[in-house]
């Protein structure tokens, strides 16, 4: 059996005992992504102080990659500032494109703590976007979130 | 706790209809190994179904012996080309019961609905009186059911947008059938189409289409029935029908992909305007406007999918030559074994019809506790090939409450060992997660 590789131990916990789940105050952006090849959904809501992530909170409902990736992803980035948790997520991208290169594992693991067990997850094609959906949610959730507490100032060339 | 039963208890099973063995010898695909060497078992004919040697074959002899484009060219493969396209048009529409002339070729199904659903709004429009009979507008009503593929929802809910009319649908019973006590007042004077299908794709539902064609009769509506799963599956014939239009897929019969088929009445097809326009599907061409063939050419513009219509002549042949009534047969007889071995797995629930009556060989379940994409990778990981997710169809896993299900479908080559393998493979999956 190859199912061990994709479901670790760490990430069946994760998503047994999810971190941080649930929807709180307050917060400054709320977005809602689905994968629409399989219904998987969340709903993510982003507070900054500052351009720092005080709070990511959740609601979801979908596989176990989706749902454990979600609950990983609250642990690594609570407490970052936004460059620093979008540093993370292209770490996290890289591991889903490295085809399950245990190479590529190893060189992140710092960098992603739990959230390197997704590796195996990297060799079925089909799964990535359950992985990364959460990460996606989070991009959107600190873009829209960070336009609201830092307004851009209108520049000349801007109608 | 031990499961070790791995067949429905009672009497060993009846003899299917069909001889799998024979049927598989016919099939590359099925020869080859998955994951680290299992055995194919292959459970997603509903997405798409395999190719028999026979269909490649067919293919293959176009290329090498026949290839150039029908209806063109004075040259002798030209002529060649075009007997074996229009051979192909005429095989497939005696399979459904129909002249040549009826039966326009498709890419797919989903091809077929866009080109009416654009022909009737097109027909708003069009400059030539006799294209505006079926013309759809503001304060006419579109009706769908909830139990749709998005193919046959979403190009009629795009229609309704072109042209201001309303889209109305016949909801669902719990048990997976349509609704029909107010099929009256949802079928009434301003319905211009009923777009219905045959067999669901996730629910297996087969639909009693006489009282829905009856009462669009009784209203002037015209009728498109979605046969994407219903003539792989079962003998349909046009006449019995009573319907306007019927679509299907060649790649789910067996066919190739990038064929399909639009069979409509044909003072319907005559009367209404081309979807896509060019080469093929004109009468004369002039700088200041064009006119245009009647059907099917109307709706056929450019060089036609010539080796894919061959190919899914080849498939029907294929199909006649196993008997239709034996194919519905078989996969009853596989559809009722699944049920049972199903129904003695704890935690397994059925979405659709619980027995065979009116139904057809798509089975889609949900395990407690277990998501349908984590079934499907476990049933994956033993090399059984199912489909997750919402089939296209997500109005109806919303309907059940459901946010997805696992959908096995059958053919030809499914076997009792195929069912069988899926229920050791879900205890599998509940082992796995430890759900039991």
């Amino acid at each position: 059996m190859q199912l061990q590789s994709m479901y670790q131990e760490i990430i069946l916990d994760h998503y047994r005992n999810p971190h941080g789940r649930g929807l709180r105050e307050p917060f400054e952006a709320e977005v809602h992504h689905v994968n629409p090849t399989c219904g998987d959904e969340v709903t993510l809501r982003v507070h900054l102080d500052g351009d720092t992530l005080a709070d990511v909170s959740y609601e979801g409902m979908g596989c176990s990659i989706s749902q454990a990736s979600v609950s990983a992803m609250y642990e690594l980035v609570i407490g970052k500032s936004v460059p620093e948790a979008l540093a993370t997520g292209e770490h996290f991208m890289t591991l889903m494109q490295s085809k399950g290169d245990a190479a590529v594992a190893e060189e992140l693991e710092d960098e992603l703590e739990d959230a390197v067990a997704f590796a195996g997850v990297s060799k079925y094609p089909a799964r990535i976007k359950c992985a990364l959906m959460s990460w996606m949610a989070l991009k959107d959730a600190s873009a829209r979130a960070l336009s609201v507490t830092h307004p851009a100032t209108p520049s000349g060339g801007q109608a | 706790m031990t499961q070790t039963v791995s067949r429905p208890t009672g009497a060993q099973p009846a003899p299917l209809p069909l001889d799998v063995e024979a049927i598989r010898a016919d099939f590359p695909i099925l020869t080859r190994t998955v994951r680290d060497g299992k055995r194919l078992v292959y459970l997603d004919s509903g997405a798409t179904s395999q190719k028999p040697r026979q269909v490649l074959d067919a293919e293959r002899w176009f290329y090498e012996n026949v290839n150039a484009a029908p209806h063109r060219g004075a040259h002798q493969l030209a002529e060649e080309a075009t007997g074996a396209y229009e051979a192909a048009r005429a095989t497939i529409g005696a399979f459904i019961g129909a002249p040549e002339r009826e039966i326009v070729f498709t890419r797919n199904s989903t091809e077929a609905i866009n080109l009416v659903a654009y022909a009737l709004s097109n027909a708003a429009t069009a400059k030539e009186e006799q294209f505006r009979r079926y013309a759809v507008g503001q304060g006419d009503e579109i009706v769908v059911t909830e139990m749709e593929h998005h193919a046959n929802l979403v190009p009629w809910q795009q229609l309704c947008e072109r042209t201001g009319a309303t889209l109305r649908w016949l909801g669902l019973t719990d048990d997976g059938r349509l609704d029909l006590s107010d099929l009256t007042t949802v079928v009434n004077e301003r319905t211009k189409l009923v777009a219905v299908t045959q067999q669901s794709n996730i629910l297996g539902t087969i639909n009693p289409l006489g009282g829905i064609v009856a009462r669009a009769r009784e209203v002037g509506a015209l009728v498109l029935v979605d046969g994407a799963q219903s003539v792989p599956h079962q003998p349909v014939d046009v006449a019995a029908l009573g319907a306007d239009f019927l679509v299907f897929s060649g790649h789910k019969m067996l066919g190739p992909t990038g064929i399909g088929v639009l069979w409509g009445r044909y003072e319907v097809l005559d009367a209404l305007p081309p979807f896509l326009t060019g080469g093929s599907m004109i009468e004369v061409v002039r700088m200041e406007g064009s006119t245009f063939m009647p059907p099917p050419q109307r709706f056929e513009a450019g060089v036609p999918m010539t080796a894919q219509a061959i190919g899914l002549g080849a498939a029907v042949e294929y199909l006649q030559g196993l008997g239709m009534d034996r194919v519905l047969a078989h996969e009853e007889a596989l559809t009722g074994y699944a049920l049972a071995a199903l129904a003695e797995i704890p935690g397994v629930t059925v979405v659709g019809p619980p027995d065979t009556v009116a139904r057809g060989g798509a089975i889609s379940f949900t395990v407690e506790g277990i998501h349908p994409h984590d079934v499907g990778q476990v049933l994956d990981d033993l090399g059984i090939a199912v489909r997750v997710g919402h089939h296209c169809a997500w109005p109806v896993v919303r309907r059940y409450g459901v946010p997805a299900t696992t959908r096995a479908t059958f053919y030809v080559h499914t076997g009792y060992d195929d069912i069988d393998a899926l229920a050791d493979g879900i205890r599998a999956a509940q082992k796995f997660f430890g759900t039991v």
